[in-house]
């Protein structure tokens, strides 16, 4: 079973000795790299959540956005109307809310009960530090031919404004799309003036949601020159020793010193994850790049 | 005036018939047979050929004789046509609609020219082609009334009382629709309507846009504005239904635009026919602008209107604003600034991002290009 041999492989302990050091594993026999854990399987499974539930709320949201364009009706007309739409557009919205909430139970039960307070602050947090702005500027040089490039730590700059892009756009487009959906119990709180306002902010945040992950968020992690076409470590969970290096250097140089780096060594990934990560990264970024082009027609032609 | 002239049409046959008399039809046929059995079935049999053609009194007779005078028994019917747009319409225009004068049926026997369900196709005869259409100037509407409600009802269907063509627009005394006596004027249509359709008439006429026309005002809407004239679909149907929000927006061009602000617009142009409408929550024929106490839009009456779709409805909930304008500052404050943040706020981080990413790009490329063989791209 391939997802037994995912958990295996991915406990880092289970093939770790007493004492720390990991017992025999061996490189890849591909490219000869050692490869460490980055992301575990549950986030992985949130990640695939999120781009699933995230490309059906855009496929069944962008018609009624663009609603007076001919595409948007067609598609409404072939899959019998707007109510099919809605269903899965309200499918989707719950499935993604239960991820969003999974991912915040999880940091809430890694920071209460296991005390990981990295999670809140440090180089392993989400939260922004002085270290970002730095490096943004540092970027800025480098992009510029002005500086060296700069050493990132385990998330870049990038990466967290990708992260709380979403996490605000979660949140945000969420509140107002479960304040339409129960739009009678929700006007017992908020005025019902404000569900005009909700409309608005939900449909723009959405386009802006959309644009932003499906050019920035695709070509700050995956269209790169330095790692096009494709990275997949969110599919596989793991980098290479030498995309460790490269990308995350200040990451690789405090897991060397600590000696933690052993700790979270793992098998190479197998060839199935590695057709799995293609086929499931292509797809997505295939279906993203068609809604993209069709949502600035749309925009264009409004 | 009316009476006398009817007086002298009942005086006039009376005499015609007695001066006939006895009936020499038979002599007549002995030359004139092919008109023989057709003519005695038909109303005018009784008659007799000198009922008619009273100038022929006995054999051999004029060569040319005088045309048939209709009007020595029917005078109003032939005044009417004679003020009417048929007036000009040919030498002899009783011909044109009732056919053979020998053979003209009684306007019941369904075999008749001008029997309900055979009067459309009687009058399409000319009104049917195009060619005729162009002509004169006129639409060509044969087409589009057989396929409306109307033209279905009473000619597919059999519906006598379905509106045939000279429901509205009478039958002898035909004006053109400018005419302020035409029962097609402007002015006159709900009246003409309401001939069948009495209660949408009182309500109308009830309703804001109706008294509006009461008063003069020249672009107060019609029955025929919103329904047309000889498209007139089924109110019930969707693809009706679908269209009428267009319908109201042909006029009332700023509420429809900012109608189409809102979720009830966007899934109605899905196709979503569950969702409000302008008649939905305006109500149709009697529409009465918020400030009257009987509108449904009128702020008492509100939760009861937003009610008929959406349950638990609150006097809160109603404060919604279905024709809110992000474009109004004055009016809409609180989404107009909305509005205006989430554009800074697209158009910031788009910006930004494009700017960020292009370079990246750039330098991106110039470094792949200064090391070709990296040790990732092996």
């Amino acid at each position: 079973m391939p997802n037994e041999e995912l958990m295996k492989i991915d406990e880092p302990d289970a093939t770790a000795s007493p004492d720390g050091v990991p017992s025999d594993i061996p490189p890849s026999p591909e490219s000869g790299s050692r490869y460490y854990s980055r992301f575990s399987v549950p986030q992985r499974y949130l990640h695939g959540v999120l781009a699933i539930t995230f490309l059906g709320l855009a496929l069944t949201g962008l018609p009624l956005r663009f609603s007076n364009t001919s595409v948007a009706q067609a598609l409404a007309h072939a899959v019998g109307g707007f109510g099919t739409i809605l269903f899965f557009h309200l499918l989707n919205a719950v499935l993604m809310t239960l991820a969003f909430l999974t991912h915040l139970g999880d940091i809430a039960y890694r920071v209460i009960a296991h005390k990981e307070y990295g999670l809140v602050w440090g180089p392993n947090s989400m939260v922004p530090r002085f270290k970002d702005i730095q490096d943004f500027f540092g970027n800025l040089k480098w992009f510029l031919h002005l500086g060296p490039k700069p050493k990132m730590d385990r998330y870049a700059y990038w990466d967290k404004f990708d992260y709380w892009a979403v996490f605000w756009g979660m949140a945000i487009i969420g509140f107002s799309g479960y304040a339409m959906w129960f739009a009678p119990f929700f006007a017992r709180f908020i005025p019902g003036s404000w569900l005009n306002i909700a409309l608005l902010i939900h449909g723009e945040e959405a386009l802006l949601a959309v644009t932003f992950i499906f050019t920035i968020h695709f070509f700050n992690t995956h269209l790169r020159p330095e790692n096009f076409p494709m990275d997949l470590v969110i599919f596989n969970g793991r980098v290479s020793e030498e995309e460790l290096q490269h990308r995350h250097p200040e990451e690789y140089k405090r897991l060397v010193e600590s000696g933690e780096l052993e700790k979270i060594r793992v098998q190479a990934p197998p060839r199935w994850l590695q057709n799995f990560g293609w086929v499931f990264g292509t797809s997505v970024i295939l279906v993203g790049f068609v809604l993209i082009a069709l949502t600035i027609v749309a925009f264009a032609t409004e | 005036m009316r009476a006398s002239a009817a007086v002298a049409l009942a005086l006039a046959c009376a005499f015609n018939v007695l001066a006939a008399s006895p009936d020499k039809s038979a002599e007549c046929l002995a030359c004139h047979d092919e008109k023989g059995a057709a003519f005695q079935a038909s109303v005018h049999g009784s008659l007799g050929c000198t009922g008619c053609h009273t100038d022929k009194k006995a054999y051999p007779h004029a060569e040319n004789p005088p045309a048939v005078k209709c009007e020595s028994c029917h005078t109003d019917p032939v005044a009417g046509v004679n003020v009417s747009v048929h007036a000009k319409a040919s030498p002899q225009p009783c011909k044109g609609c009732h056919g053979d004068p020998h053979g003209i049926l009684r306007a019941g026997d369904p075999k008749s020219s001008t029997y309900p369900s055979n009067l459309p196709r009687t009058c399409g005869g000319c009104h049917g082609d195009a060619k005729f259409a162009k002509s004169h100037g006129l639409k060509e509407v044969y087409s589009q009334y057989m396929d409306s409600i109307h033209g279905f009802a009473l000619t597919q269907d059999g519906l006598l009382v379905a509106a045939s063509c000279a429901s509205c627009h009478g039958s002898h005394k035909i004006l053109s629709k400018r005419d302020p006596a035409s029962r097609n004027n402007r002015a006159n249509i709900p009246a003409t309507c309401g001939t069948c359709h009495a209660g949408p008439e009182r309500d109308y006429l009830a309703g804001i846009h109706g008294q509006s026309m009461q008063t003069g005002n020249s672009r107060a809407p019609v029955c025929t504005s919103c329904h047309s004239a000889h498209q007139i679909a089924d109110p019930r149907t969707v693809a009706w239904q679908m269209k009428t929000s267009a319908t109201c927006g042909g006029c009332h061009q700023d509420k429809y635009r900012t109608y189409r602000d809102t979720f009830h617009a966007q899934v109605s142009a899905l196709g979503y026919m569950e969702t409000a409408h302008c008649w939905d929550c305006h109500s149709f024929h009697d529409i009465l602008p918020a400030t009257h106490a009987k509108s449904t839009i009128a702020p008492a009456n509100l939760i009861t209107t937003c009610g008929k779709c959406h349950s638990g409805v609150t006097a809160s909930f109603v404060s919604y604003q279905p024709h809110a304008d992000k474009h109004k500052r004055d009016a809409y404050p609180a989404l107009w600034a909305t509005g205006i943040f989430m554009n800074l706020l697209l158009a910031g981080v788009l910006g930004f991002f494009a700017l960020h990413t292009l370079l990246w790009l750039i330098r991106g490329l110039r470094e792949r290009a200064a090391q070709p063989k990296t040790p990732l791209e092996e």
